[in-house]
């Protein structure tokens, strides 16, 4: 067996990334201060050499490593570490995904602390040494996990105040502090560092909360006028590395004895693996095993590329299913409409829709259909896992690593403090990818193989097998009365979202499905509302759920795509505003604000917070008030501009597309796009200025390019030829972020930081729809919006 | 087994492969240890492989390793010389460019390529040099914007840029 648990150095090194001291690292910090403050046995993992230092400190851990216990949230030193060089490290239980939320943690924090940004470094997302918030998703690093950072900071700041006091022998109340400096007010001469209170030394001081949310201490938090750093924007402190190479990515782990392992899937949905004919593949030199259970089938060999070619030269016999597994993707949305849905939500229903609409002066109706969109991330799934010491350490990208240990520890049987997941940079991530079953996989081979396996997915099996956002496909009836006043809305949405896989379940990640460990039942998935922001006095909302022949072992598999139902269902709903706008012959932007105006206020003042957002995108593009269509101006390339409007839980958006169409090919190219947000208290703003943009332009990228097309046997959508996503040619020419502050009392001392990385992707979809429209007097009610798409309806209009 | 040699960022490294037409990508990753190149999708659709041999930018994951014999690799642990960043590089710093960062070996190797043969391309020409290197973040906004600041001799951030407004 080979014995190689501790993390590798460079690994090690990269957990805890800061620009301020070049060469210090972890391992730095506990050697020097002689002491780990957050486990002992996570002290032992990173640093072994540590361990007479332990002893020294009465605190001898097990020579070996594991087991992993979680560290304790209610300990104050499991969040913060000083050293005694004035400097402080943030353990936190998030992940980055690239959108700079470590920056933010690191921010708040240091502000609530008192002490230089530079000064302070940050720990995410590994299970035996950060506490477990949960890792990343639904757009909650700061607007619920931040309130946890905040407060334990704040925390900090006060015993270490408390120290002070004794220390100066002055009373807290004329003490000062600044840049981690406490002073008395009066002299001073009279000051100390915290280094120099608490460098080294644990805190031992006892936090209170029924979870990790509620993590608290007795010190309040600061109002948001003290708070000094928050709302700079210092750079990404993970930035440079990832500019000059010197990153330690999760997908280039490596440890002595480590093999590469490549899946086989079966060539059709739904088929079941006859046969393998391992003398197929034993002369690939390097080969070390085919691994089969149920239909999962991997192939495992020393080298990377042995892996991958003995994978494809598998010969595998499969057995195709009796019946079609799924229509095909033209087919998709007959289908969808036909089936009898296996949930329907009981309907949301205010005043009388139909009467309404039986008496409205004017009747729009219109269906708008979403294909499944995939993840497809730029970097294919992998993990790494090494078994030694009868532990599992898995070593992954996955946005959600305490949940990977668990679902692991459950599916392996294995006891979950031998479990533990060291979280490391990876691609790009936005909600439920691949990224949960690649680490499952690795796990389960390297319990078999009973040595370090690394497991990559390939372009063609990330592309086809990733989970899906459902596909939707909407009915909607809106009455106006003579005034245009919107009366009356009818709504149904069906998603085809049946077995909607949850993260890293042990019943529900691809290979629990292939080797037949599922779930009974699958977890039912869920349909999309419009937003309750306007105010329409009758209303009925029906929202179904429909289910493909094939349930289990699908490739269009679905589970949460960045915002999971909010793309599809803005489009719908904004489009159809859009519509009825038109048929009251109204300006589209003065259409959403009298609608907004007709709703209620909410305790967030969302209401208000919307009107800004719509009013501001409208000032920043300079918005002309006139009904869509515009007068058509004849020539072969035509131009127009669209507004949508999206709320995600307190984060309010509106976004204006200008585009040109072209018809005679049917292209749409997206001039310009402006975007005005309110997520209440901005930490970062530059940071946030770029979220906005890279969330706005997949969210472009889905209304121009992105869909899963399927035959009836199995997906057809597997490389960036055949799922095409946007390119450098199709970015706008410009941007405008506009960053809104719409409380009406701009200077609240509690002003929230909601929310930032997902309501902007809701309303690009619809804006741009409605740009086309405004061109075109074509309304393009199917996404994506390819050119032949439009050239049709462009044709059938004419 | 075959023993290859390859000159990567100026140092000689000799390989034993049994296969000499083992992508570039999985010897300069797994055997010479230089992970700036990456897998995306092994097809030369995306670009996250691409290094540099004879000005060109290329995609490591479909050219064998043999035939990069003889000629001087460019990996982008390589662009950086005698400590100092390359422009672009520090230009993506100062434009804040990555968001997760996996395809910007990619995006940074083949500006590079592109400038050092064009070193004026105008916003079309940046486009289009650009067109066939994916980004799923999307950060292609700021990629422009970081090769425009190179072109145009702009070195630091600039925080009022004027297509951003704040209300």
């Amino acid at each position: 067996m080979i014995r190689n648990t501790e993390i590798p150095k460079h690994i090690e090194d990269a957990l805890e990334r800061e620009a301020r001291q070049p060469g210090t690292s972890r391992r730095d910090f506990i050697r020097n201060t002689g002491l780990f403050v957050v486990s002992v046995s996570a002290a032992t993992i990173l640093n072994p050499a540590l361990e007479p230092a332990l002893a020294a400190a009465g605190q001898a851990p097990a020579r070996g490593a594991g087991p992993y216990p979680d560290p304790d949230f209610h300990q104050l030193d499991a969040w913060i570490a000083i050293r005694p060089d004035n400097t402080a490290t943030f353990f936190v239980g998030k992940t980055d995904l690239g959108q700079g939320t470590g920056t933010a943690f690191r921010q708040i924090m240091a502000d609530e602390l008192d002490i230089p940004y530079a000064s302070t470094s940050c720990v995410m997302g590994t299970t035996n040494l950060t506490v477990d918030q949960g890792g990343s998703g639904g757009s909650d690093a700061l607007q619920t996990d931040g309130y946890p950072m905040r407060r334990v900071a704040a925390e900090a700041r006060r015993v270490l105040l408390d120290m002070a006091s004794t220390q100066l022998g002055v009373p807290v109340a004329q003490l000062a502090v600044s840049d981690g400096v406490v002073s008395s007010k009066t002299d001073a001469s009279k000051k100390v560092t915290y280094g120099q209170l608490i460098g080294g030394k644990r805190f031992n001081v006892t936090l209170t909360g029924a979870n990790t949310d509620a993590t608290t201490g007795v010190a309040k938090i600061k109002p948001v006028q003290d708070l000094k750093i928050v709302g700079t924007s210092p750079q990404r402190y993970d930035i440079p590395g990832k500019v000059d190479g010197s990153v330690k990515w999760a997908v280039g782990v490596k440890v002595p004895g480590m093999v590469h392992a490549r899946n086989v899937r079966p060539p059709f949905a739904g088929a079941k693996l006859v046969s393998v004919d391992e003398s197929s593949v034993r002369s690939v030199p390097g080969f070390v095993k085919v691994v089969t259970k149920g239909n999962y089938v991997a192939v495992v060999c020393e080298r990377e590329e042995q892996a991958i070619k003995a994978a494809r030269q598998l010969k595998a016999t499969w057995q195709r299913p009796a019946t079609a597994p799924f229509p095909a993707s033209e087919d998709l949305f007959k289908f969808m409409r036909a089936a009898t849905p296996t949930f329907s939500a009981p309907p949301v229903v205010a005043g009388d829709a139909a009467a309404a609409l039986s008496g409205a002066a004017k009747v729009v109706e219109a269906e708008y259909d979403v294909p499944y969109q995939g993840h497809t991330s730029i970097g294919p799934a992998h993990a790494m896992a090494d078994p030694s010491n009868d532990q599992m350490t898995i070593y992954s990208n996955d946005m959600k690593s305490y949940g990977l240990r668990n679902g692991v520890a459950q599916f392996l049987d294995i006891p979950r403090d031998r479990v533990r997941v060291v979280w490391m940079d990876g691609p790009q991530a936005f909600g439920r990818t691949a990224a949960d079953d690649a680490g499952f996989e690795a796990a389960f081979l390297a319990k078999e193989l009973g040595r370090p396996v690394r497991v990559q997915w390939m372009r063609q099996e990330e592309t086809a097998w990733d989970t899906k956002g459902p596909a939707f496909a909407f009915k909607i009836r809106g009455g106006l009365d003579a005034q245009g006043n919107v009366v009356a809305l009818d709504y149904e949405a069906r998603a085809a979202d049946h077995n909607h896989v949850g993260y890293n379940e042990p019943d529900t990640v691809l290979i629990a499905q292939l080797t037949g460990q599922r779930k009974a039942t699958p977890a039912r998935g869920g349909s999309g509302a419009p937003t309750e922001i306007y105010g329409i006095p009758n209303q009925r909302l029906v929202q179904h759920v429909v289910s493909l022949p094939l349930v289990w072992e699908t490739p269009l598999r679905t589970g949460n795509l960045r915002d999971p139902m909010g793309p599809q269902t803005a489009f719908a709903t904004e489009s159809f505003i859009d519509e009825m706008a038109a048929a009251a012959k109204m300006d589209p932007v003065a259409f959403r604000l009298k609608l907004v105006n007709a709703g209620k206020e909410d305790s967030g003042f969302k209401k208000a917070r919307s009107i800004a957002v719509i009013e501001a995108a409208a000032k920043a593009y300079g918005w002309d008030a006139r009904p869509s269509p515009k007068a058509a101006t004849g020539g072969n390339v035509v131009t127009g501009r669209g507004i949508a409007y999206g709320v995600r839980n307190q984060t309010v958006v509106a976004e204006i597309a200008e585009v040109e169409v072209d018809r005679r090919t049917g292209h749409v190219r997206i001039v310009r796009m402006v975007v005005a947000h309110d997520c209440g208290l901005m930490v970062n703003p530059e940071g946030l200025r770029r979220t906005l943009e890279c969330g706005l332009l997949h969210s472009l990228s889905r209304a121009l390019h992105e869909e899963v097309t399927f035959d009836t046997e199995k997906v057809t959508s597997v490389d960036w030829r055949t799922s095409p996503t946007l390119r450098h040619t199709d970015t706008p020419e410009k941007i405008d972020i506009v960053l809104v502050n719409g409380d009406p009392d701009k200077n609240r001392q509690d002003l929230p930081h909601y929310g930032a990385g997902e309501t902007v992707c809701k309303p690009a979809l619809a804006a741009v729809a409605n740009a086309i429209f405004d061109a075109t007097g074509v309304r393009l009610r199917r996404v994506p919006f390819k050119d032949a798409r439009v050239l049709a309806a462009l044709k059938a209009s004419t | 087994m075959s023993m290859i040699t390859l000159t990567v960022n100026g140092a000689t490294h000799r390989v034993d492969l049994d296969d000499p037409s083992t992508p570039l990508l999985y010897v300069l990753r797994n055997d010479i240890g230089l992970e700036g190149p990456r897998f995306g999708c092994g097809l030369g659709q995306c670009g996250a492989c691409t290094v540099i041999i004879k000005g060109e930018a290329v995609r490591s994951c479909s050219r064998p390793a043999s035939s990069a014999q003889g000629a001087d690799i460019t990996t982008l642990e390589g662009l950086a010389k005698d400590g100092k960043l390359h422009p672009l590089q520090q230009a993506w710093i100062d434009e804040q460019v990555p968001a997760c960062g996996f395809c910007q070996n990619g995006q940074l190797m083949t500006a590079k390529a592109m400038l050092d043969k064009n070193p004026n391309p105008t916003d079309a020409e940046i486009r289009q040099g650009m067109a066939n290197t994916l980004c799923r973040c999307m950060t292609y906004y700021r990629i422009q914007s970081a090769i425009k600041r190179v072109v145009t001799g702009t070195r630091t951030a600039d925080a009022a840029d004027d297509r951003e407004v704040t209300a």
